[in-house]
Formats: structure tokens, sequence, C-alpha cells
């Protein structure tokens, strides 16, 4: 598994705990190669090692995509994290800060959701689950004010 | 003295987490990745080892942790609670910026939980003096 | 890929493709002059070889975009092999000080060399199928003025973005007050971009210096709102994960009254109204004490009288 520069996307099963490292470790070498800074490589890595846990523990297990992206001089990646588990039934519950049904801290999809630009959630009762999330290697968000 | 615990639940992982014990102290370093299974059989091997060694103190030194996520935040922050329950303090030291800055993000401060710089601040912290540059990376 | 020609560039195409030949054939002779233009000459000034390696780069690229057909076409696969090269002979020009005018022209400068030992390769240099060629070239040329010219413009968006961080950066500097204590004034509006600045030279620095304390003064952040009491409130919470002790001073009265009309509750945050009042809290807490001379000086005078 090579995740080199202008590679397509790579695609992780998530079954185990051990799945969980080598998504954990694929994310970190695909971040630090499109060039992200060291503080937004943790955090997206921390995100992913979150949804993947998600996958894992409340959707049975499943996959992530991992595709980096191109838009001109930015760089960026984006992870689809599926499962074909029980689905999310209530999800504005489910992306509350605190709301546990797995016995965590009930931080994974709403702490995720803060470590990244895009986050979407596509879920279905009985059918699964797919959470999106896109990050950029920009060198400074966008500044607010301009003086 | 030094001990190993966390073989892991499969036992074929292939990392140990040394628990090293100072005086008074559990030292315990966590480096690289810890898989779930491994923190959850550390979190009772240390457990056991406050209650069977009686230290008064335990220092987790996570300066070689790349990422902290929920899960191994809950795991310190338990490690916490229960060797508080054993009358042992516990002090988390060495984290990175980039992890502090996420963990933040994330919505974890890890409130019960006393920090330090590195290990000899840690010592410190517990009463124990290190001579410098012995003991801390 | 399919593409649907129209008339007009059916009957271009035979000239393309005469252009693509050229290219090729005269591959070495265009990159030896282009060697000796301005863009090439003062963008490689270590070796003219590597001018001309870049040179028979580009007239390949060039070749590959013609013979495709797709001579008006910015967006052809052809230039993809050189697009990154392009970019950073443009980001070099720019960093020279010249303009994107200036680059362009230095490119539009290329086409002169080429055209002659075009018209060269034809018996009767002013022929209707040689002006054909020509005339395919021009428009060829152009598209690679183009190229450049977009690969130069998102060079400037970097320039611009990188300028920004600098500045961030050079707003924010952290001082070291004391052995083990750290300080931070903020100047300005404190944005979140800046405010993610401000967090990591300062946690960057509680490392470096091993600092207890760190100092957050923000006599001059003319207002805080909600956003700005957050990022506050995650850099201690952030200094405090890694072992520091964060004070925010410099709490204006005016300051006070908006933190408390809007319901922020700053509450685990340890606050002093003044830089001064801080540096004396972390020195206290770490057993130094400041006392005045003058009494020892008093009792000295005292005594000589």
């Amino acid at each position: 598994m090579q995740a080199s520069r202008h590679a397509g996307p790579a695609s992780l099963p998530i079954g185990s705990d051990a799945d969980l490292a080598w998504v954990r470790q694929q994310v970190r070498q695909a971040a630090a190669e499109l060039g992200f800074g060291l503080v937004q490589q943790t955090k997206l890595v921390t995100a992913a090692s979150e949804l993947a846990r998600n996958t894992l523990v409340h959707g049975g297990g499943g996959h992530v995509r991992i595709t980096p992206l191109d838009a001109g001089s930015s760089h960026g990646l984006r992870l689809d994290f599926v499962d074909t588990g029980p689905g999310i039934r209530d999800l504005d519950q489910a992306l509350t800060d605190g709301y546990t049904s797995g016995g965590g801290l009930g931080l994974g999809l709403s702490g995720a959701k803060r470590l990244v630009q895009e986050f979407e959630v596509d879920s279905r009762p009985g059918e699964g689950t797919t959470v999106t999330v896109t990050a950029w290697a920009t060198v400074v968000p966008p500044s607010r004010t301009v003086p | 003295m030094t001990a190993f615990a966390g073989h892991g639940p499969a036992g074929g992982h292939g990392f140990t987490v040394p628990v090293l014990q100072l005086g008074d102290v559990l030292l315990v370093t966590l480096q690289g990745e810890l898989h779930d299974g491994m923190a959850e059989q550390l979190q009772q091997d240390i457990t056991t080892r406050i209650s069977d060694s009686r230290v008064s103190g335990v220092v987790i030194d996570i300066s070689g942790v790349e990422i902290v996520d929920s899960f191994l935040g809950r795991v310190l922050a338990e490690i916490a609670a229960g060797a508080k329950l054993l009358a042992a303090r516990t002090v988390l030291a060495g984290m990175r910026p980039a992890v502090a800055i996420t963990l933040v993000e994330l919505g974890l401060t890890l409130p019960g939980l006393r920090t330090a710089l590195d290990v000899e601040r840690a010592m410190e912290l517990l009463g124990v003096t290190t001579r410098r540059g012995e003991g801390s990376p | 890929m399919q593409v649907s020609v129209s008339e007009e560039n059916a009957e271009q195409e035979p000239a393309a493709y005469q252009v693509s030949a050229f290219l090729e054939r005269r591959r070495e002779q265009i990159a030896q002059r282009w060697a000796d233009a301005a863009l090439f000459r003062t963008v490689f000034t270590v070796s003219r070889d590597e001018a001309v390696e870049a040179g028979r780069a580009v007239t390949a690229a060039l070749a590959a975009v013609a013979a495709a057909g797709r001579i008006d076409d910015i967006r052809a696969s052809g230039f993809a092999s050189v697009r990154d090269q392009l970019g950073r002979m443009a980001a070099s020009r720019a960093r020279t000080g010249i303009d994107p005018d200036g680059v362009a022209s230095e490119v539009a400068a290329l086409r002169e060399p080429v055209t002659e030992l075009l018209r060269a390769e034809f018996p009767e240099p002013y022929a209707p199928e040689a002006q054909e060629a020509v005339v395919a070239l021009t428009v060829l040329m152009g598209t690679l003025r183009l190229v450049v010219m977009e690969t130069t413009l998102s060079a400037g968006e970097e320039l611009i973005a990188r300028q920004r961080e600098q500045l961030h950066e050079v707003a924010t500097p952290v001082i070291k007050l004391w052995d083990s204590t750290v300080a931070v004034p903020l100047i300005g509006t404190l944005d979140s971009a800046r405010s993610q600045v401000v967090m990591e030279s300062l946690l960057d620095a509680i490392v470096a210096e091993r600092a207890r304390y760190a100092i957050l003064d923000i006599t001059g952040v003319p207002t805080v709102d909600s956003l700005v009491a957050q990022h506050l409130m995650k850099t201690v919470a952030a200094a405090r994960l890694m072992g520091a002790e964060c004070i925010v001073s410099g709490i204006r009265p005016a300051i006070a009254q908006t933190i408390v009309h809007l319901g922020i509750d700053l509450g685990t945050v340890l606050t002093r109204s003044s830089l001064a009042d801080a540096l004396a809290y972390a020195l206290s807490e770490q057993g130094v004490e400041i006392a005045p001379l003058r009494a020892a000086g008093a009792a000295a005078d005292a005594g000589t009288r």
C-alpha cells in the first residue's frame, strides 16, 4: 500500500484495532505528503481515528477511502468512512457533545466535525452510514478581517 | 525495576509499554501507536501495579505519543480516577503542542488530570526531586 | 477523448500537425535559442545546460499539444508535463520583482526565434502554407503565454498567503519575561487565523523555555466578543494540558463590562488587570519576591549621616 503523491484514492478495511492503527498511519502519511502542517496532520489523523472507531464499533466494520484532492494551488484530503451497519437513528442527537451510545465520551462525531473543514453524514437506518470529511492544507485559513 | 504491561488482547502486536518504578512513583512511558485493546489492558495493569506496590504517584509520559483521541483520552482519565481511589496521584507529562491543540478542539480538556511539561517536572509535582539531566529526555 | 471539431478547426489541423512535427524535429535548435532568451537566461542562472534542458521540455510539451490539435486550449493535457516547471519559472521571475506583465512579455518574446526557424523550413517563407503554419504556431505560443499567466497568478496567491502568515507571526511575538515565564502581548483584532498562530507559537515557546506560566496580555485587543473569548479559553486549556498555567492580563474595564454583558463565562481562566500584576503573580508562585531596593538604600543613607 503506497500512498504516494498524486496517487489515486486508496481504500483500507476497518475490521479490528490493528486496522484503526493502520488507518491512522496511512492518513498521516497521505496528509504529510500533501504538505499538511504538523497541527493540521494531527487534527486530521485524530478525526480519522474517531470516525474509524465509529465505523468499527457502531457500524460493525467497513472501510475508509482516502482521496487526495487538488484545487489549483491547494491540496486536500477527503476521507469516506463507509459501513453497512444499523445506521444512525437520530443524527442531531449523535452530533451533540456528550451523547454516547457506545460507552465512550460522546465526542466521536461532534469532535471529529470540529477537527476538519468539511463534514457530511449520510445515514440510512438499516442500510449503513457514510461519513465524509475533507481537510485542506491551507497555509493560513482565510482571514476574517482585513485591516 | 522494570516490568512490561499491555501485551495487547491478541498478544501479537509486538508492542510493550514500559512501566518503571522509581521509589514511590510508577513511571509509565507511552510511545507510538497504541491499539485500543492495549490501552485498556494497560489501564488494568497499572491499577494492579499501584495496588500491589502501594506507590503514591503515577507519571504517564506521553511525549512520544503523536495523537490522543477521545478513546485514549478516556483511558488516561480513568487511569487517574482509578489511581485516586487507591490514594495515588497521577500526572500526565510531556504532551506535544499539536496534541494539546487537537484535544482542545476535540472538546477534551481532561479537567481531572494533573499535567506537567516533562517527566522531571512531573516528579517535582509529586514531591520527588531528580537531578537535572537524569531520568528526563 | 472525443472532441467535436468545427470546420474552422478542421482546416487548422493540418497546420497544427505540421507545427508539431517541426517542433519535434527542431527541438534542439529551439531549446538552444530559448536558453539565450530573457525568461530562461534569468531563471536558470547557474548553468546554461539547465536552461537548454528546460527549453527542450517546453518544446516537447508544445509539440504534444499541437499533435493533439488543441493549440488554443490552455487545458490541453500536453501542458501538464511542464505546468509545474513553468510555475516555478514564473515564481522565480516574480521573486525578482518583475510584474506579471513583464513575465508575459518575456514569454511572448519566445515566439520570434521559433517563427524564424519555422519559416526557414519552407522553400518560400511567405507562401500560403508557410503562413498557415506560422499562424498555428502563433496561436500555440499565445496559449503558452496564457498557461504561464495562469500559473503566475496562482504563484501570486501563494505569495500573498505566505506574506499573511509571516505578518501573523511578526504580529505575535512570544517574550520570555523570567525563568519559566513567557508572555504574548496581543495587539489588534484576534480572528480565527491569528488565534491559531498565537496558540501554536505560545505552546512552542512553553516547550522551548520550559515555561510554567504563560501570560496572554490583551491590553491591545480592541474588543472581546464571544469568539475571541472562546479563542482565549482554548489557548488556556491547551497550555494547561501541556502543564503550564495561563494568565490573561490587561482586561480593561470596558472589556470586563462587555464580557459580563455577553454572559461569557471565563470561569476557569485566571485573570489579572495588568501584565505587571500577572508577572508578579507568576513570580510569587515560583517563590520569587519583588522588593524595592530603596529600603536598603535608605538604611545605608541613614548610616552615613
